[in-house]
């Protein structure tokens, strides 16, 4: 519960967040949400292996695992936000049935919806993401809430043998955009290039 | 690869086979479907097939966004659904127009021929329309003999063009569900 938390002020910062997630990345594939994961990502630095949602809410966790069952040989990594899970939270569902074992699914939690004016989402009030995971069928989860956490859930990322997925604890707050090319036939086409296709 | 509607058209003899037939010649690698009576038969077809990875959906917008990621892998899909589900779909169309992935729904009808429940009715008669507005080409099919080449016609047109296409099968076609047995 994000509004009583004792420790709001030591949450993780986004970007950096981002960052560890992506410290070398090899040939990770990388989806982000509707949203600031989308412009955390561009952050660190766009790359045509990144497939940006800037619409379709909710849809980031299966754009995933389409592509997580396309191409088995490769490691592929959810980022988004909590509103935007919430939206798709079925998903979960459908993920856990399928447990890819190159897909991992991480979800941004600062308990707000930072682009609408940081209002308060459900998972600062009731909802538990993790547990709502793991009764998915989820094997492994992260509830990362410090810095050994998410370097723990970055290095699983890469080595896995299940589908993972970590809720991390981020404070609320709205860095700058940093806004990645918004052509979706763009984002696509060189996304497919980059990974040998076309 | 032959013209998928040749393939059509010299497959068995069930409309359902052959439209798996035609799912199978274009290698269609993921299939999403959310249950429906009018597509079981090619639901348990899909899931019997060691190529085809068959993926079961809480809700049919879940099935818009697999597809994409399919295609930003290297895959085709195809989508499984009843008409109430396109409603669903919506919003997340807008992935598929955005960026032109190409789709290929196939869309068992309810609440149009003989329908006993009033609450399809509302879609039912809808479905077309909420599909052409989001820029989605429609084919409708009512006899059996013509389902497999167009489904066949509209994956071609689907994968030549980047775009969205819907197949809708008729509640006729289907047949209408039984309530009392």
């Amino acid at each position: 519960m994000i509004a009583n938390d004792p420790n709001l002020h030591r949450r993780l910062d986004r970007r950096a967040a981002m960052r560890a997630l992506l410290e070398d990345r090899g040939d990770l594939l990388l989806v982000t949400g509707l949203g600031s994961t989308t412009w955390d990502a561009a952050a660190v630095g766009d790359d045509d292996r990144n497939f940006y949602l800037w619409g379709a809410m909710g849809s980031a966790a299966m754009v995933g695992l389409g592509l997580a069952l396309a191409r088995p040989d490769r490691r592929v990594l959810v980022v988004t936000g909590d509103g935007e899970m919430l939206m798709g939270l079925g998903a979960l569902a459908t993920i856990g049935v399928q447990r890819p074992p190159n897909l991992a699914v991480a979800v941004f939690d600062n308990g707000h919806y930072g682009e609408t004016g940081m209002q308060q989402s459900h998972t600062a009030e009731s909802v538990e993401l993790v547990a709502v995971a793991r009764a998915c069928g989820f094997r492994e989860t992260f509830d990362v809430i410090d810095e050994i956490g998410l370097r723990d859930f970055a290095a699983q990322i890469h080595n896995a043998a299940t589908t993972l997925f970590a809720r991390i604890a981020i404070r609320a707050d709205e860095p700058l955009r940093i806004l990645p090319p918004r052509d979706g036939v763009l984002l696509k086409t060189r996304f497919r290039r980059a990974i040998g296709i076309d | 690869m032959a013209a998928l509607t040749e393939i059509a058209a010299t497959e068995g003899s069930d409309w359902r086979d052959e439209i798996f037939a035609v799912l199978k010649a274009a290698e269609i690698r993921q299939v999403g479907y959310v249950p429906d009576a009018g597509h079981a038969r090619l639901i348990e077809l899909c899931r019997d097939d060691p190529e085809i990875c068959a993926v079961a959906l809480t809700t049919e917008e879940e099935g818009v966004a697999l597809a994409a990621g399919a295609w930003l892998g290297g895959q085709r899909a195809a989508l499984l659904m009843q008409s109430s589900g396109v409603g669903n779909c919506i919003n997340t169309l807008s992935l598929t127009k955005t960026c032109r992935f190409p789709l290929l729904m196939l869309v068992a009808m309810r609440g149009e021929w003989a329908e006993f429940n009033p609450w399809q009715v509302p879609m039912g008669s809808n479905t077309r329309a909420a599909l052409e507005l989001c820029d989605v080409l429609v084919y409708r099919v009512e006899r059996p003999e013509e389902a497999a080449e167009t489904v066949a016609a509209a994956f071609d047109i689907a994968c030549n063009g980047d775009l969205a296409t819907a197949v809708l099968l008729s509640q006729r076609l289907i047949g209408a569900k039984r309530w009392v047995k």
